[in-house]
């Protein structure tokens, strides 16, 4: 089980070495190895997860914890400094607050007198999560080597930190081990407080004034979720003296009286690292970052922090006020957020709310908590992961070709850049149509929230909020596929390393749809059974059809070929006017126009302000109401 | 599952709902003080179409519109092999997809807003219909057509308002006035021939027939709110669908912010209540 470590560590020696070296080339083979013998490394655990319950792999020695504190103090002393020198006085307050807590936290623990070893575990969740960390994230960093150079060729302003950047995304990925493997729960908020770092400087990376205000943001809301993180540590140390409920797997079994608590405030801070309602404003101003970095953010890292640590709580969640409450938290973000993306032109602000929903519905499963909502919500994770990388790669490919990320802008891409075309319809088509990965996990969700508890709602949530998300994909994959015939082709000099991560991810999109009742039955189900002691899955026949109308969309392309007799092209109806082949007609008072095609966006039904305001009200008003009866069990 | 009848739906559908199509022609005729067309007129219609030069706006046309055809007919042949109601609703979703997709390939100014209105009109049903069948699997407790099927009582007698609703979003998808934004039937459409504009010869005969599986289909859903009676559910059928021509000929267009409203008003206020109510009466007070 040495992997568990070497997973933490290797790629933090990778990070420590690139933010050595300033040679271009040699930075471009060493994050092609580490990349490589990172994911090989992740695969490689599929041979020694146990088939049913955790493996616990001490690593005993109490130096590390108190590492990990000097570590935190050195983090906060650091975004202090930062905070001082860009005049951000409430971060600074934030950190204070939290730092004091922490201290508090311990000195209390330094006197805990006997300690179980704190110690790193592995089980099938843990492992689906190294997955998509070790495979995505790994692609995204091979793929940032030719994008950030783009981008600094495309941004002369912006001064070349590239040293930097890859060391934050390999201890990023470091950090993202760490959490999933980490049982004792001081490190795990250790690792979580990595992360907060790592994606503030990232946001941050082009110190644009935009870019530091949308940073500190981040900052600002994820590191309200750490203090709600440290209180829960607080809690459990005033409840459990003896400091075996610091360990995750002890806490989750003790049952609701004592756990119900931490697994509310840890709840709150994954809500405010998942960037639901009212805290969705980080994640969205993310996107000032390079794709690459929206990328990791928004499918292996840092969001699925914090729905991995809902769904760890989840068997603690399920059946209480609490969790229902922070299952209607979810739903709301997932239903607002889907109406809002569809009044959104930019395609990275699309992304980002599409994410946002898809986060919602994650929470809403896990808040709720039954196992056949765990086992939905595992799903989406992984189908989540996959096909938003993919989506936001290809949209940072496409940008460094035509100059924009306007959804607009991407009329006829079909005929300018057929093979990223091709990829990103894949991507979109694996976000919300049957029968691609996230519509079957949506699928499960609806079955399974009938049975809950008070589920109408969000059965009700369900079917108007993924309709929803099927109004703003297909309006986006309509403007890729319309045939401009103006357009020319730009796909060239598209560097083969992108090629290679995107190929790959699209490749493993359809894959995963094709081999996920093997996923489940191998990684899902177990983890699930082991939790709750039954588990659920698809039914067979269902499988068996979704395989079939799978490979019927593989072979409809094929259909072509019936029809490559016909051969009489005309030019589109225009009301009978005459019309030029490159889309200009004769307009009223003989003035030549050009034609131009336009999305509906309906900016006044589903606007972005008006909606975001109140579904920040409505989730507000549910956390504090969540807040008011944990305080009740609290006190 | 029962592929017999998948194969019987292949095979007779069209055959019925071009009859049907060719009734709803007769009877809307004589609402007009016409005579109207023969009862055959649409099977003739769609034979004239298939004989014609396909011409082309360009070639990925043929690629959706052949999975719109081919997708439709595989949603109507899982539900009538008796197969789970919410992926036949998602393999229906995908069919329109196609369709949408076909009319954005041709950059045609009409068919483009067409597809952005059959888009609305996809919203605007799709919540209804799965809370058709989330209402059929609370009082049947399966989501499998044939296990709906197989119920001994009549299922309208607990979900009369998700039929009421069910009922609305039908007249989305007859694509029946007032709700024919995309395209219509008729020949009165500002918007050209909407969706369809861009479609011709054999491949507007494909959308045609496609059309036809898909009302076959409704009228499949509209059977099992009263399945237990074979009778009884063939005479609703032919009120309900008299009903559909009447509104279709009394009602004219309205506009997309009306028909996504009151879709989604009618599908909150009785297939949601209707819902709750269920759900009140088995979870709280086991009825």
């Amino acid at each position: 089980m040495i992997m568990l470590p070497f997973l933490v560590i290797f790629p933090a020696l990778v990070a420590i070495l690139l933010l050595l070296i300033a040679n271009d080339s040699w930075r471009r083979v060493i994050v092609w190895a580490g990349a490589a013998v990172t994911g090989a490394a992740s695969l490689s655990l599929l041979f020694v997860t146990p088939e049913s319950g955790p493996l616990f792999y001490p690593v005993g020695s109490e130096m590390i914890s108190e590492l990990m504190f000097g570590a935190e103090i050195l983090i906060g002393l650091f975004l202090i400094y930062l905070g001082v020198k860009y005049r951000k006085y409430l971060a600074i307050f934030l950190i204070l607050f939290q730092a004091a807590i922490l201290v508090l936290f311990e000195t209390g623990r330094a006197s805990i007198p006997h300690h179980l070893p704190p110690g790193l575990f592995i089980d099938q969740f843990s492992l689906i999560m190294a997955l998509i960390i070790g495979i995505i994230g790994s692609l995204i960093c091979v793929y940032s080597l030719g994008y950030m150079a783009t981008y600094h060729e495309r941004h002369p302003g912006v001064p070349d930190r590239r040293r930097s950047f890859f060391f934050l995304v390999f201890i990023f990925l470091s950090a993202m081990f760490g959490l999933v493997f980490s049982d004792y729960l001081p490190w795990v908020f250790f690792f979580w407080e990595v992360t907060t770092l790592c994606s503030f400087l990232l946001i941050g990376y082009s110190k644009t004034d935009e870019s530091l205000k949308n940073a500190f943001l981040a900052l600002n809301m994820n590191i309200l979720g750490g203090i709600a993180f440290a209180g829960a540590l607080i809690y459990i140390m005033a409840v459990s003296p003896g400091g075996e409920m610091l360990h995750l797997h002890s806490l989750i079994q003790s049952g609701h009286a004592i756990a119900l608590v931490p697994a509310v405030l840890i709840g709150f801070a994954g809500i405010t690292k998942s960037a639901l309602m009212p805290f969705s404003g980080w994640l969205v101003g993310a996107m000032v970052a390079p794709t690459p970095v929206s990328a990791l953010l928004h499918s292996s890292t840092m969001v699925k922090a914090g729905v991995y640590i809902i769904v760890r709580f989840a068997p603690v969640l399920t059946g209480t006020m609490e969790g229902l409450i922070i299952g209607l938290v979810g739903g709301v973000t997932f239903l607002l957020a889907s109406a809002i993306a569809i009044s959104q032109g930019n395609a990275k602000k699309v992304l980002a709310y599409s994410t946002i929903a898809n986060l919602g519905l994650i929470v809403a499963c896990a808040g709720v908590g039954t196992y056949r909502l765990v086992w939905a919500a595992i799903l989406l994770i992984i189908f989540h992961a996959i096909a938003k990388s993919l989506l936001f790669l290809c949209v940072g490919t496409v940008e460094h070709r035509i100059g924009s990320r306007d959804i607009e802008d991407m009329t006829g891409l079909i005929v300018r850049m057929p093979r990223i075309s091709v990829m990103m319809f894949i991507g979109i088509a694996g976000m919300f149509l049957a029968p691609f990965g996230m519509l079957i996990s949506k699928w499960a969700a609806i079955e399974a929230f009938i049975d809950a508890q008070f589920g109408l709602a969000f059965v009700a949530i369900l079917a108007f909020g993924g309709s929803l998300t099927v109004l703003f994909w297909s309006k986006w994959m309509g403007k890729i596929i319309s045939m401009c015939p103006v357009a020319e082709r730009v796909e060239n000099s598209i560097s083969t390393e992108k090629w290679i991560v995107l190929s790959i991810i699209t490749a493993l999109t359809v894959l995963v749809c094709l081999i996920f009742p093997v996923i489940s039955a191998q990684l899902i189900e177990p983890f699930v059974l082991a939790v709750y002691g039954q588990t659920t899955r698809l039914s067979q026949d269902n499988i068996t059809i979704m395989a079939m109308m799978l490979f019927l969309l593989m072979i409809m392309p094929f259909s072509l070929l019936l029809h490559r007799h016909d051969k009489r092209i005309v030019p589109a109806y225009m009301g009978g006017r005459p019309t030029t082949p490159d889309l200009t007609f004769q307009g009223s008072m003989g003035i030549k126009q050009h034609v131009g095609l336009c999305n509906y966006y309906f900016e006044e039904v589903f606007g972005e302000q008006r909606l975001f305001m109140a579904g920040s009200a409505l989730c507000f008003g549910l956390i504090l109401l969540v807040g008011t009866l944990t305080a009740g069990v609290a006190l | 599952m029962h592929v017999g009848y998948a194969i019987l739906f292949i095979a007779l559908a069209p055959v019925i709902g071009g009859l049907v199509s060719g009734i709803d022609r007769k009877i809307t005729a004589r609402m007009q003080g016409r005579v109207g067309p023969p009862l055959l007129q649409p099977f003739y219609d769609v034979g004239k179409l298939f004989q014609k030069e396909q011409i082309l706006v360009n070639p990925s046309q043929n690629f959706y519109i052949t999975s719109y055809l081919v997708f439709i007919v595989v949603s109507g042949a899982l539900f009538f092999a008796g197969g789970d109601l919410l992926l036949v609703i998602f393999a229906f979703t995908l069919a329109h997809i196609f369709l949408v997709l076909g009319a954005y390939s041709s950059y045609s100014p009409y068919s483009f807003i067409g597809a952005e209105r059959e888009l609305i009109q996809i919203i605007a049903y799709e919540p209804m219909i799965i809370l058709s069948a989330v209402g059929m699997y609370m009082v049947t407790r399966s989501f499998y057509v044939a296990d709906i099927l197989a119920a001994d009582f009549p299922l309208i007698y607990y979900l009369p308002g998700v039929f009421i609703g069910f009922l609305m979003v039908l007249t989305i998808k007859l694509r029946k006035s007032p709700f024919d934004l995309s395209t219509s039937h008729h020949a009165h459409q500002e918007i050209v021939k909407g969706v369809t504009t861009e479609f011709s010869g054999p491949m507007l005969g494909r959308v045609e027939v496609a059309h036809w599986y898909e009302n076959v289909f409704l009228l499949g859903f509209i059977y099992l709110f009263f399945a237990w009676n074979p009778l009884i559910a063939l005479v609703a059928l032919a009120i309900v669908y008299f009903l559909e021509i009447v509104i279709d000929n009394t009602y004219s267009r309205v506009t997309w912010q009306l028909t996504l409203k009151s879709s989604w008003i009618i599908a909150g206020l009785m297939g949601l209540a209707n819902l709750g109510i269920l759900y009140y009466l088995s979870e709280v007070l086991h009825v």
